[in-house]
């Protein structure tokens, strides 16, 4: 598809639409500059058309060079791989902005944290709490994204106010942020009617380290180093999210070797968590032996990545413009002969779960995510598989995976069966992927390949990590530095989800639930 | 269960050999720290993990120190629930301004005598984050820090070896 074709299809639900500009610098993307007045209705009219979520909604502070606000939102176009971005400029006298999030549940938190972040009002959104700055610690007029933001001023503090069920019989459990187990900070606030929650509200924001911020004025190289420190267990997904963008900035075509090389690392990143996942659905419901093979097995696995590539999180792997190593004929036989261990392990792990009939009654059915709900809210990833919707950017855009025709199969249930029988098919189809990986896997000896990054361009770098997609936004400015570099992970939509997946499970299935979504606190709060 | 318990029987102990070499070092300084616990701590060392901003994989790979190839529990090092049965806290990640007044309340819940370690880069001096807004002091700044554990994330083994090589030397 290109510009034309999509001014196109808006027109047939909004007639007189017309865009300020519509430009395509790469052949995934595709951007379309509109006026303020419109951006509501077109935003509106693509997440009909494409039925896709709003993948990322940020701001940038243009005040310094054209005294605008620019927002844009950005919107997949699955069927035929590409993005579409929608943009806006607004005035820095009064920057306000018609709210997506009426009709479009995906934008609401996107919208709040523009709004935390710049100062920028999202007119007529029902739900302006802060997010990651946290009232009791943050006065109020401070906005840390604004390129004028030097150091925190004194100011008034506030409270955080949480939804509040009432009526008779119930009350409320609030846990967190330190919770029993060696896990990241985050506020479950319950509500609970004699058994069941009837509510459950989320507070996050604890690991909020100002990543963002950080960025700006850094360089590629440096940046990529932070980039692998955000999330840690998806730090390879995120480098590579990072790379792309960089290097679709820098005109960098990378060799065929780099693609096979990524996928080789990105499908093990991906094996290691599903087990560690689908051992931590066992050890939520007692059933702790299985959980102990899932934790050799994912022992296997970063003792494998270690070897392979001297880290055990592939951090320090990837570079801009290829990958820091090269897999010779030596590695590639560790890589087989781990993969046929690992996966006869796995194969135990699998029988051993599928033969215990009291572990499948506590799967079975708990924390359901139906489609419809899960639709609405804009769930993706291995979540929104889970719950029948077929969304998987290996699957939709070109390259080596749809080469290796890559199998994806959504499962029904949106329970936390569906999710863990997911991770097993997963499970044994990255193995495969990175079987037939490594047999194209050759060429020269050469690993990478190098271009200066051009200044005031922007690219839309992306990956579909373990969890879902990993999205990554970044703009250079007049010295080719970092002016904005805007990251989303896949728990900042899936969150959401489980707030409604766990509605009318009781209590103590909660961990289960919660470990089945295994979302990112510190890729959320950035 | 009756193929768990079928497979039991049939193939006896099945030990992996995951990398054996790797296995035999954390044995013999398992067995080590082990002896110096049974004497400094009455048998087991109680520990509280609090992360206040990190990435995840300094937890990963506090977990994964308790995985069965590395067994960190055997040596009597147990990861607790609540700060009130811990003898050490045990922090990771930089200070986000968010968590700042959870760590001080998790370290006040904890009864005396009470020691902190830090584990990761960042837990020392804010790492890659030290100088964000949203990033307070280094946590030794704010606690009576006794042990720091290196690296990004430390590896499963080296939290084993430098909790040793600490109580060791606390020993002269
Ligand atoms: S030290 Fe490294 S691994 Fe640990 S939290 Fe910091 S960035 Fe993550």
């Amino acid at each position: 598809m290109d510009g034309a074709e999509v001014i196109s299809l808006i027109k047939k639900s909004l007639p007189d639409f017309s865009a300020l500009l519509v430009s395509q610098d790469y052949r995934d993307e595709i951007y379309l500059k509109v006026s303020p007045q419109v951006f509501q209705a077109t935003a509106l009219a693509l997440h009909k058309i494409l039925s896709s979520p709003v993948m990322m909604l940020f701001a940038l502070d243009e005040r310094n060079s054209a005294g605008v606000f620019v927002i844009n939102a950005v919107f997949v176009n699955s069927k035929e791989g590409q993005w579409i971005i929608v943009s806006m400029d607004l005035s820095q006298e009064n920057p306000v902005f018609d709210s997506l999030a009426k009709s479009i549940h995906s934008a609401s938190l996107f919208e709040r944290e523009i709004w935390e972040m710049f100062g920028i009002t999202p007119q007529g959104n029902p739900d302006l709490r802060r997010l990651n700055l946290h009232d009791e610690v943050w006065p109020k007029g401070n906005f840390p994204l604004r390129k004028d933001f030097k150091t925190m001023m004194p100011g008034d503090l506030g409270e955080y106010k949480f939804n509040r069920v009432e009526g008779g019989g119930v009350f409320e459990i609030p846990v967190g942020p330190v919770h029993a187990g060696i896990i990241g900070p985050g506020h479950f606030h319950f509500s609970v009617a004699g058994e069941p929650i009837v509510n459950l509200e989320l507070r996050l924001g604890f690991t909020h380290r100002g990543v963002e911020k950080l960025f700006e004025g850094k360089s590629f190289f440096d940046a990529l180093r932070l980039v692998e420190c955000i999330s840690g267990e998806t730090a390879f997904a995120y480098s590579v999210a990072f790379a792309t963008a960089a290097e679709k900035i820098s005109g960098i075509v990378t060799l065929e070797k780099t693609a096979y090389l990524r996928g080789i690392f990105l499908e093990l990143e991906r094996m290691y968590n599903h087990v560690n996942d689908i051992g931590g659905i066992a050890l939520d419901v007692g059933f702790s032996f299985p959980a102990a093979y899932a934790a050799l097995i994912k022992e296997a696995i970063l003792q494998l990545n270690e070897r392979l590539t001297g880290n055990r999180y592939l951090k320090k792997v990837n570079l801009i413009g290829g990958l820091a190593l090269d897999l010779d004929e030596s590695k590639k036989c560790v890589l087989f002969d781990a993969l046929k261990k690992i996966k006869n392990d796995f194969n135990e792990l699998v029988k051993m779960l599928d033969s215990s009939v009291s572990f499948m009654d506590r799967v079975d059915t708990t924390g359901v995510l139906i489609k419809k709900t899960a639709q609405d809210l804009g769930i993706v990833g291995l979540v929104a598989r889970a719950s029948g919707i077929p969304t998987d950017l290996r699957k939709y855009f070109p390259g080596i995976y749809q080469e290796a025709k890559f199998k994806m199969i959504p499962a029904e249930g949106g329970d936390v069966l569906s999710r863990l029988r997911l991770r097993f098919f997963e499970f044994m189809e990255s193995c495969r992927l990175i079987e037939e990986f490594t047999v194209k896997l050759g060429g020269s000896a050469e690993t990478k390949v190098s271009a200066p990054a051009k200044p005031e361009t922007s690219a839309l770098g992306y990956v579909e990590g373990w969890r879902g997609p990993v999205l990554c936004y970044l703009k250079t400015d007049v010295h080719g530095l970092i002016a904005r570099c805007k990251i989303v992970d896949a728990s900042s939509h899936n969150w959401q989800g489980l707030t409604y997946a766990v509605l009318g499970n009781i209590i103590p299935d909660f961990p289960v639930c919660n470990k089945s979504f295994n979302l990112s606190y510190p890729g959320n709060d950035l | 269960m009756i193929y768990i318990l079928k497979n039991r029987i049939l193939k006896g102990i099945v030990t992996r050999n995951i990398d054996p070499f790797l296995a035999r070092k954390t044995e013999i300084a398992g067995r080590e720290l082990k002896s110096l616990i049974r004497k400094n701590f009455g048998r087991s060392l109680d520990l509280r993990e609090v992360d206040t901003g990190s990435c995840g994989a300094c937890e990963s790979e506090i977990i994964s120190a308790n995985n069965p190839f590395y067994d960190l529990q055997r040596f009597g090092v147990n990861f607790v629930a609540s700060p009130r049965h811990a003898d050490a806290l045990l922090v990771t990640g930089p200070v986000a301004k968010n968590m700042f007044l959870a760590l001080q309340k998790t370290y006040q819940a904890m009864p005396e005598p009470k020691f902190v370690i830090t584990c990761g880069d960042c837990a020392l001096d804010g790492g890659l984050f030290k100088d964000s807004y949203y990033v307070c002091q280094a946590v030794k700044d704010i606690l009576p820090v006794a042990l720091h554990i290196p690296g990004c994330p430390p590896k499963p083994a080296v939290i084993i070896q430098q909790l040793l090589a600490f109580l060791k030397q606390k020993q002269v």
